[in-house]
């Protein structure tokens, strides 16, 4: 078993070397001269050289890529080019909130999706069931953006239960907290709630088939001890699989949504970076946004060996 | 000659009708009427999409605006006409792209085996484990945005997913007496994977393209809600709902409107796929959003 951890985690961190990789050369291939892709063609040509300078973009590639590196690993992050001021004073302000958002929505999307899909494996076939499979999929084939303007239209513009923008989010209060977080986080539960849902109710049912439940059904057991002691366990390791990837999934959908709601997290600087090219602060929250999702679907795969004990004895 | 009228006997299934079904037929009418609207749309629109027209911003509806004005004062129905192509067009030509590619990757690996084969399961496995908005957005930071890059990211995020895909169907046709015989008979690569394996996949791939089209028209609209799909002035529906957004407090339907258009033709393409696969076979691949 730890063999197989270890195998996993060893191709996690050849899987991060390589993003380093692509992270750095994706944002080094601009065609042509790169001071004059960002600043544009009314540059001074001084503007220009302090740029070049700045970016290092006189020295050959695996030097710039070798001391980029070596930058990241110690913490060192660089300035930014748009505002001048150390990546990692900026990066550090938006991590909060963006961990904030992203842990509250994991710790209420998660038991709400494994509920549903609980309720629905209990009464297969029935229109609550129906009911929720349809709508969970209608939700997940649209985008975050037309998701959360719906819901904005609804909650802030029509019931004016809740602004719509959260861009200073307050969390001294629970008044605060819940104006600052709802919007957002019922957002991003919306599009990761179809698929745990769905393969809950699927692992679920699938064990309900086995002998063994129908011995304990002839025992008289109630249906909530049968589903809830003798059929989630062993439906355990492709739910808490699922659980961990849409948890990785909440990495990008987290950069969409923080947009929709003007929140001041990762996901919104990176889109502006991206706009602005401030290319330090791109490849930084570049590089944190893919660390925590390697770490993701690692811890994924880590569960599903730990939850299941065929792939725990393997050879 | 003989080859390739023995494959088209024997390698394909006849294939049943599907039965038409209530959804089946929604689908297929939004899906038309959108590639109807993306064909013709900028030929029927009555006014410019980037000329003013009087009322100012957000402007409810009235005769020279059907739907109202937008947040600069234009015609918001022009400009969903004139921005139906990019949507459906973007996708589908990165969809197309990225199964070009991918098919070709995905089929050789499955003929070839071997070392090829480890190796490209092992790249595969590598860019799979990138979130693709991330991907776009980094490629957006360093080539900025303009069409041939949108199309192009799209394309190189679906054809890893494709590769994967087609490798696993390949696999099984691989295996057949038909196309071991076509080997026999010492056809070249390329012929066996155009001409043996690829008339075989059709049907599990067909559901795969209609999947990964609608992932491509939520992805590209996605960028350009975050302002880095389509640049101004030309706009396509993601971002007529960036530009408009402010316009939802004042009851103006400009952010609405083309949101709706975006789910509609989404749900549009769910629903043909679902009804061609008989509704079964989509599993494998919601996994790999």
């Amino acid at each position: 078993m730890f063999r197989l951890i270890a195998q996993r985690l060893l191709l996690g961190i050849v899987t991060l070397w390589v993003i380093s990789l692509l992270v750095f050369s994706a944002t080094q291939i601009l065609p042509g001269d790169v001071a004059i892709a960002i600043l544009g063609n009314e540059s001074t040509e001084e503007a220009r050289q302090a740029l070049r300078d700045r970016l290092g973009l006189e020295k050959p590639m695996m030097e710039r890529y070798g001391n980029w590196l070596a930058g990241m690993v110690q913490g060192d992050l660089g300035l930014s080019l748009a505002t001048e001021t150390p990546v990692s004073r900026i990066v550090g302000l938006r991590i909060t909130n963006s961990l904030i958002l992203a842990v509250v929505t994991a710790v209420l999307a998660v038991p709400i999706s494994v509920g549903l899909g609980l309720l629905s494996a209990a009464y297969p076939g029935s229109i609550f069931d129906k009911t929720l499979t349809v709508g969970s999929l209608l939700v997940i084939s649209l985008p975050e953006f037309v998701v959360g303007l719906l819901l904005v239209l609804l909650l802030a513009v029509q019931l004016r239960w809740l602004p719509a923008v959260v861009s200073t989010p307050n969390f001294s209060t629970v008044d605060g907290i819940i104006r600052t977080l709802t919007l957002p986080a019922l957002t991003l539960l919306a599009s990761v709630q179809a698929h745990m849902i769905r393969m809950t109710r699927a692992a679920v049912l699938d064990v309900m088939r086995r002998p063994y439940i129908e011995m304990a059904l002839l025992k008289g057991a109630s249906k909530r001890r049968i589903i809830l002691r003798h059929a989630l366990p062993n439906a355990l390791a492709p739910i808490v699989n699922v659980v961990a990837l849409n948890l990785g999934y909440l990495v990008s959908g987290v950069v969409i949504v923080e947009v929709v709601f003007s929140y001041p997290g990762l996901g919104r600087l990176m889109v502006d970076a991206v706009a602005t090219r401030d290319i330090p602060v791109v490849q930084v929250t570049g590089m944190i946004f893919c660390t925590a999702y390697i770490l993701l679907t690692l811890a994924a795969d880590v569960a599903a060996v730990f939850t299941n004990p065929r792939l725990r004895y393997a050879k | 000659m003989s080859a390739t009228t023995a494959t088209d006997g024997g390698g394909r299934t006849k294939r049943a009708r599907q039965p038409m079904t209530v959804f089946g037929a929604i689908g297929l009418t939004l899906l038309a009427v959108n590639i109807l609207l993306a064909v013709f749309g900028s030929f029927v629109a009555p006014n410019a999409p980037g000329s003013l027209i009087g009322g100012g911003a957000f402007a409810p509806a009235h005769d020279a605006a059907l739907l109202g004005n937008d947040y600069l004062g234009r015609d918001l129905l022009s400009r969903l006409l004139h921005g139906a192509k990019y949507s459906l067009g973007v996708a589908t030509a990165a969809t197309l792209l990225g199964f070009l590619i991918g098919m070709t990757v995905g089929f050789s690996a499955a003929e070839i085996r071997g070392r090829y084969d480890t190796t490209v399961t092992w790249v595969i496995d590598i860019l799979l484990s990138f979130p693709p908005i991330l991907l776009a957005l980094l490629v957006i930071a360093g080539l900025g945005s303009s069409l041939p890059v949108l199309i192009g990211t799209i394309a190189f995020i679906q054809c890893s997913r494709v590769a994967r895909v087609s490798r696993s169907v390949a696999m099984g046709i691989a295996a057949l007496e038909f196309v071991e015989v076509a080997r026999a008979r010492g056809e070249s690569l390329f012929s066996i994977l155009a001409r043996e394996i690829f008339p075989s996949s059709m049907r599990p791939l067909a559901v795969e393209f209609g999947l990964r089209l609608s992932y491509a028209v939520l992805f590209m609209s996605s960028l350009s809600f975050l302002g880095l799909g389509i640049q101004p002035p030309n706009a396509d529906w993601g971002s007529m709902v960036r530009e408009n957004l402010p316009g939802i407090y004042y009851g103006a339907p400009a952010a609405i409107v083309p949101a709706v258009l975006i789910g509609l033709l989404v749900v549009g393409i769910n629903l043909t796929v679902d009804w061609l696969s008989g509704g079964s076979d989509r599993h494998t691949s919601e996994e790999l959003r």
